[in-house]
Formats: C-alpha cells, sequence, structure tokens
C-alpha cells in the first residue's frame, strides 16, 4: 500500500492473532479487546464521505468499476433455470448496444440453480457464487451446512456466500461460529469464501467489528454484510467499520481480504459512495473486484442507465436497459 | 496519483455576486469612510478581490452617535416580541442569501466551501434564529423581571470565521436590547459588508447595526470609544490584553474570546477509528484556524503508535487546494503573514527535537498553502506544545496514566476547549471536572451549538457566548 504501513507487513499471521483462537475465552478476550465503534463518529464520518461530488471522467470510471463489481443475483424460491440464464446473458453482455460496457464480476444463485449458471457462463470468465450454508437464516445442522457447501462446489460454484450462526454469535459462543466457518472454508476447496455477516441482526457496530475479526480470522476471504432478506441490509457506516477491519487486517498480517456490501444498494449515486468510502476508508488497493463486490440485483439497470447518461448527454429511461 | 481521481467540482465563483468596491455601513446607509482604502486578496490565489473602504476614527465617532441614536430612540424601547421579528428575518435572509455568502467566505478567506457551506453560514443564520427566540422571554430567563441592555456594544471580530463571529456577537447584542458598532477583520470584511446588505433587506432601525471596516487601529478607537458601554473581543491573547489595559478603569463590560491550544486526549479504551476523525477534525477544520481546535494530542503511550499510525494514513487522505472545490478538506491559510507565523512555530519544532512528518498531499503552487503536519515526540517544553500555531500543525504528546493526562492537558496558560476519548463514561465525567476548559467534548471535537455557551479560561479570556450564559454579557444584572 503506501509508506504508512511500514511496520507490521509480515506474511504469516502473527503469533497475537494466532493465540487470539486458542480457545473460547481467549477468542472472548480478543474480540472483546478490539477498539470500541462510536455510533455518532462513524455516521458522522460516513455522512461526510457521502457528500463528495463525483463528475465527468471520475463518474464514469466509477460507474465502469461499480459494474464489474458486482455479483448480479438472484435468490428468490420461485427462481427457474430460465430466470438464471436470462442473468448469466445479461451477466455477459449487461448493455448490448454497448459493448464496451464491462461485465459484471459474478452470478450469484442459490446451489441448486450453480449447475445451470456455470452452463450458461462457461469461458465468459464470469464466476458463479453461490448461496450455501442453510441461507439466508443459516437455523440448521453443521452437516447439512457442508452437505450444502459441497453440493454448490461440486456444481462449478468458484465462490460460496454462506451465513453465520448469528444465534451462536449473540450467545458469545464464538469460538463454534468461528470452527464453523473453518469447516465450510476447508469444504470450499478452492472457492472463495464470503462470510456473511447479516449485520441487521447483529445490532451494533461493536458486534459487527467484532464479527468482521472472527470472520478474517476464521480464514474468510471476504466480509459481507447481508443477506439481502434482513432490514436494514447493507448500510454505508456499517460497511466503513467493514473496510477499517479489512484494513486494519491488512496492516497487521499483510494478507489482503475483500468486503462485499449487499441488500438495499439500488442506484449509482450510492453505489459511488460506498466507492469514495472504499477509496477513503480501506484504501485504493480495494478499488478492485477481487477486494470489493456489490450484492445486488437492481443496481446493474441504474448503472447502465447512467453510463447511458454520461455518454450521451442526455438520460434515455428505463425502457432502454434490459430487464431480466 | 491514485486510480480514482475526483474531477474538479468547483462552486461557481459568480454566486459571490462580488462586486470591485465595498464601503462601510453606518446608520443604515453605505459610506465612504475617511480611512485609507484596503484592498482584500483570495488567499487562493493571491488575486485582489476587491477594494473595501474603511473607517477613520472620526468615522468611528460618527456610528457610535448613530448607534447611541438608535438605541436611545428606538432599539431598546422597542418590545422584545418586535426586536425578535427583525432577528428572525435576518436569520430567514442568511438562509436565502446562503450559497452567496458561502462562496463569498470562501474566496475571501480561503476555507473550503464544503465548511462555509455546511458548517459557518447555516450555524450563523442559528444564532440568529436561536437569539431572536429569547428576545421577549428576557425577564423570564433567571436574571430578574425586568433586564435591562448595557447600550451600545463596541465588537472587534477575527478572520477565522468572518460571518460566523459577526453572528455571534451581532445576535446576542440585538436580542437583548443593544446596538452595535462592529469592525471585521482586516482580511476578511466582505461578508460582514453583504451582512449589513440584508440589515437594510430586514429593514433594521438606521444605526442598530454599523459595520466599519479597518485595521487594529479602528478596532483600538471602538474600543476606547467613551460612549461605548460594552467590548466584545475575539482575537489574538496579545491583542485581548492591550484592551484590557486600555478600558481598565472605566465602566465598559468586557468580554475576551481569545487564543487555545486545547488538548485532545486518547485513552486506550477509546473507539480509535472515531477517535482518528475526532483528531483530525480537531486539528485540521478551517486548516486548524480554530481557537479551539484540537491542537495537542495527548495519547496514552500503550496505543501511540498505532493511533499514530492509523492517524498519519487518515491525514493523508485529506484533500488540500482550491477552497471552492467541493471535494476539498483543507483551504488556503488566510494570509501570508499567517503562513509565515506557521512556519515559523515548525521551524522551531525540527529545532526542538520534535519529529515532523508532512502530508504527502500535493500542493497548489499559488496561494498561501500549508500542508497537514503532524509532529509526534513533543515535549511539554517546546515552543510548538505552548504556542498557539493556527494552522494544520498537530502536536502529539503521550501519557502514561490519567493523573498525568489531567496534569499535562491543564499544564497551558490556555484553557479554551478539550477533548476526551474513553468508553468509559465514569471516567469522562471524573476528567471533565478536573480540567481547566470552558467546553470539553466527549468522544467528539469541535460541535457547535448557539444554546451552549463558549469561552474560556485564563489566557483564552472571559466570559461566555451562545446560551443564556451568553446573554447575561449584553445585560445589565
Amino acid at each position: 500500500m503506501t509508506a504508512t504501513t511500514s511496520s507490521s507487513a509480515a506474511t504469516a499471521t502473527p503469533s497475537p492473532l494466532a493465540d487470539a483462537t486458542r480457545d473460547e475465552a481467549s477468542l472472548r478476550r480478543f474480540l472483546h479487546g478490539l477498539p470500541g465503534v462510536d455510533q455518532v463518529g462513524v455516521e458522522q464520518r460516513a455522512a461526510g464521505l457521502g457528500t463528495r461530488s463525483i463528475k465527468k471522467a471520475a463518474k464514469l470510471w466509477a460507474i465502469d468499476t461499480a459494474i464489474s463489481m458486482v455479483d448480479l443475483t438472484t435468490l428468490e424460491g420461485a427462481d427457474t433455470q430460465g430466470k438464471v440464464r436470462a442473468l448469466a446473458a445479461k451477466a455477459k453482455r449487461p448493455d448490448p448496444e454497448r459493448p464496451d460496457t464491462p461485465r459484471v464480476a459474478a452470478v450469484c444463485v442459490y446451489p441448486d440453480m450453480v449447475e445451470t449458471a456455470v452452463e450458461a457462463l462457461r469461458g465468459t470468465g464470469i464466476h458463479v457464487a453461490s448461496v450455501a450454508t442453510g441461507f439466508p437464516a443459516g437455523r440448521t445442522s453443521r452437516e447439512i451446512k457442508l452437505a450444502d457447501t459441497k453440493i454448490a462446489v461440486d456444481a462449478g460454484a468458484a465462490e460460496i456466500d454462506m451465513v453465520i450462526d448469528r444465534g451462536a454469535f449473540l450467545e458469545g459462543r464464538y469460538l463454534e461460529v468461528f470452527e464453523e466457518i473453518q469447516a465450510i472454508k476447508a469444504a470450499c476447496g478452492s472457492a472463495h469464501l464470503k462470510v456473511i455477516l447479516e449485520t441487521g441482526e447483529l445490532a451494533t457496530y461493536d458486534n459487527v467489528r467484532r464479527a468482521s475479526w472472527l470472520a478474517l480470522l476464521a480464514g474468510g476471504d471476504f466480509i459481507k454484510t447481508s443477506t439481502g432478506k434482513v432490514s436494514p441490509a447493507a448500510t454505508l457506516p456499517v460497511t466503513h467499520v467493514m473496510l477499517q477491519a479489512v484494513r486494519d487486517w491488512f496492516v497487521q498480517t499483510g494478507e489482503l481480504r475483500g468486503v462485499k456490501p449487499a441488500g438495499g444498494i439500488r442506484t449509482t449515486k450510492d453505489a459511488i459512495k460506498y466507492l469514495v468510502a472504499v477509496h477513503e476508508v480501506a484504501g485504493e488497493q480495494w478499488l478492485n473486484p477481487d477486494l470489493f463486490r456489490f450484492g445486488a440485483s437492481s443496481l446493474l439497470n441504474d448503472l447502465l442507465l447512467q453510463r447511458r447518461t454520461q455518454a450521451d448527454g442526455h438520460y434515455s429511461g428505463p425502457d432502454y436497459v434490459t430487464v431480466d | 496519483m491514485g486510480i480514482f481521481e475526483y474531477a474538479p467540482a468547483p462552486e461557481s465563483r459568480d454566486l459571490a455576486n462580488l462586486k470591485s468596491h465595498y464601503r462601510p455601513f453606518v446608520n443604515g446607509e453605505f459610506v465612504d469612510g475617511s480611512g485609507e482604502p484596503l484592498k482584500t486578496i483570495n488567499p487562493a490565489t493571491e488575486e485582489v478581490l476587491a477594494e473595501v473602504g474603511t473607517a477613520s476614527v472620526s468615522d468611528v465617532d460618527t456610528a457610535v452617535k448613530a448607534a447611541r441614536k438608535a438605541y436611545n430612540g428606538v432599539w431598546s424601547k422597542m418590545p422584545g416580541s418586535e426586536r425578535a421579528k427583525y432577528l428572525f428575518r435576518v436569520a430567514r435572509l442568511i438562509q436565502e442569501r446562503s450559497r452567496e455568502l458561502a462562496v463569498l467566505e470562501s474566496l475571501d478567506n480561503g476555507k473550503p466551501i464544503k465548511e462555509s457551506r455546511d458548517s459557518d453560514v447555516p450555524t450563523a443564520a442559528a444564532h440568529f434564529f436561536y437569539h431572536a427566540g429569547w428576545a421577549d422571554k428576557l425577564g423570564y430567563a433567571g436574571y430578574g423581571p425586568n433586564p435591562k441592555p448595557l447600550g451600545v456594544a463596541g465588537q472587534v471580530i477575527p478572520w477565522n470565521f468572518p460571518l460566523l463571529m459577526l453572528a455571534w456577537k451581532i445576535a446576542p447584542a440585538l436580542a437583548t436590547g443593544n446596538t452595535v458598532v462592529l469592525k471585521p477583520a482586516e482580511t476578511t470584511p466582505l461578508t460582514a459588508l453583504v451582512f449589513a446588505e440584508i440589515c437594510q433587506q430586514a429593514e433594521l432601525p438606521p444605526g442598530v447595526v454599523n459595520i466599519l471596516p479597518g485595521a487594529g487601529d479602528i478596532g483600538a478607537a471602538l474600543v476606547g470609544h467613551g460612549d461605548v458601554n460594552k467590548v466584545a473581543f475575539t482575537g489574538s491573547t496579545e491583542v485581548g490584553k492591550a484592551i484590557q489595559r486600555q478600558i481598565a478603569g472605566t465602566a465598559k463590560k468586557l468580554t475576551l474570546e481569545l487564543g487555545g491550544k486545547a488538548a485532545n486526549v486518547v485513552f486506550d479504551d477509546a473507539p480509535l477509528d472515531q477517535a482518528v476523525e475526532g483528531i483530525v477534525n480537531g486539528i485540521f477544520f478551517n486548516q486548524g484556524h480554530v481557537c479551539c481546535a484540537g491542537s495537542r494530542l495527548l495519547v496514552q503511550e500503550s496505543i501511540a503508535e498505532e493511533l499514530l499510525e492509523k492517524l498519519r494514513y487518515r491525514v493523508s487522505t485529506l484533500r488540500l487546494g482550491d477552497p471552492l472545490d467541493k471535494n476539498t478538506d483543507i483551504g488556503a491559510i488566510n494570509s501570508a503573514e499567517q503562513l509565515a507565523k506557521i512556519k515559523g512555530l515548525v521551524e522551531s519544532g525540527d529545532a526542538e527535537g520534535a519529529q515532523r512528518w508532512t502530508s504527502p498531499c500535493p500542493v497548489p503552487e499559488r496561494g498561501f498553502f500549508f500542508a497537514p503536519t503532524v509532529f509526534s515526540d513533543v515535549q511539554q517544553s517546546m515552543r510548538i506544545a505552548r504556542e498557539e500555531i493556527f494552522g494544520p500543525v498537530l502536536s502529539v504528546l503521550t501519557f502514561r496514566t490519567p493523573d498525568e493526562a489531567v496534569t499535562k492537558a491543564n499544564n497551558t496558560p490556555y484553557g479554551l476547549s478539550a477533548g476526551i476519548w474513553t468508553e468509559k463514561g465514569s471516567r469522562i465525567l471524573w476528567m471533565a471536572n478536573q480540567l481547566r476548559a470552558g467546553v470539553v467534548w466527549a468522544n467528539t471535537f469541535n460541535r457547535f451549538d448557539p444554546a451552549a455557551p463558549f469561552g474560556g479560561y485564563q489566557e483564552s479570556g472571559f466570559g461566555r457566548e451562545g446560551g443564556r450564559t451568553g446573554l447575561e454579557a449584553y445585560l445589565d444584572v
């Protein structure tokens, strides 16, 4: 990164962090020893950064970057193969009239739809992500969660989005949550693991910070705000806290981990506020689909409309982009 | 530089309705002052913005006479509810003309538009709204049944918050039934003269507000004028002392808001990321041209390194440059003179052995700019720990125990403000009781409200502005 992260950029996990997960008591001590988050302060900072004025070349760059970070998502009980194929087609060519439009990062589906998505996206480089582990509540046994994960991975999912056991977390059974993430990570094999904290149910920013560290300690490649099924889903202040966590993780360990806000981000204006936060809170290294994603279904069309508006000089309207 | 370069987003300069000439405002009219005209410049470009007519000593006399006439004839006799209407009208006009005032303030002062737009102008309007509410309730404010105004107030304000300081001075004076003669700072007279237009628009009776641009000699003449009953000054400790000497032995009432060297104390259990924000806001807000700036950071030794690392990263993301750009965090230093003073003190920090770190942000070639700077390894005995720098320069000291924090925080001739960062509520209350400072912020910094009294201890002056306590300074109670 920059010269400011000089001292502790070692590659191995430093011993204080290894000690942190030795047993239940040390994990609790570690998580509760993290600096607190002041609610007023973090919300003020998020609101302040949200007022950055992004225009012209910077806006075009931001729109294209945001498109390339989208995990195009369908997570409905009524999902069909046809719906998934339509989404895959959209992922490949987000704006058919403008071939220079970047592709999205991934298509995110339920495990039983992975095969269809993999088939439809073969050879495109677009990843298939799948929500496993009893999404969205996660209220099922460890065996079933592991099986769920394995099914998705075997079907070709390159990314697994798991939900943590919020009940165990809120009861203070941190080691259980930690071990479950580790077990799922092992079951993922080479697939990337995104750990959904469901921050709306964690309620406090202190909990968000603790859950973020828990997921990072257990080997999560990404920390993700929400399933999208609980309100509030992603918010800017929560994302600030999570960006701070991956940055602190990087400073301590030299490892880069990603952040994915999901749910409720619908407009280009909002997406740009998140990118500003990524830029100024974590650092510009994170302005990259390998380290930052948007979990969204309706955001893409607004990005496409705004992209056209920037290029054409006028707004074309929702009938000029595809509905999938 | 970076991969996400924000395109320039400048506010339109035309919004300021800048004129080439401005004149003093006496008895409801813009008049030719008989002083030598001064040129006010844009500190971000060093270009001349406008020529401003100034007052001479004889104009001071004319203005005080006008204020006295308005006081005796109209303003002190008017029911409080009527005065309130004028103040509400002024407040609304400030809001209506807020974009113009914000752009003009940034042009003349060098502060970033996001601060003049989101902080200075709205807070100035809020002061008029707040005090308008008091105008008809003074009899119920606990000063006795019928508190009386003092008469003519002579007010001298600084260049760091030109419009806001004007509001802090004029709003309570008018609400309590006094009339005023105000001298804005030499380098930033423009918004005060647009405020004079607002007084005309509000149809304020002639003479209630008079504004005399000029240098220190006009301030001295105003303060020393025999028919002024109340003096209010915000500015340097040095001038404050001179004023106190000048009017000693007279019946004039005096309030002084002077310099500061606030301690911002961070304990090891503080919410660190928000403490970093508070430190940044404490010292880099308004380029550090804030008398209550948190210019002395006291960090518990056990977290000093970690906090400094976070702080340096955060400071390196601050954007310095064109004050009119909406994405600018730090604007221009107000004058060449002030820039030289900052440089001098920073050199003394180097010479005395403190470790200087300066943000790698690009600095414009023209204009008066100074990159945000953090000194670590600062000791109590160094000049940068004792003297007010009044610029974007932070001095970082460390402490080991709460008692040591209190001792070091209080070990200053000043006492305007302080900050405490800890998750422990009991420690906040204990510290706040020990600290000799007019304002103590807990887990935040530089927050202002018209209802909260503001003022200092020791060389930071005396008297309070804002709130019920602030009204008292303009009443015979």
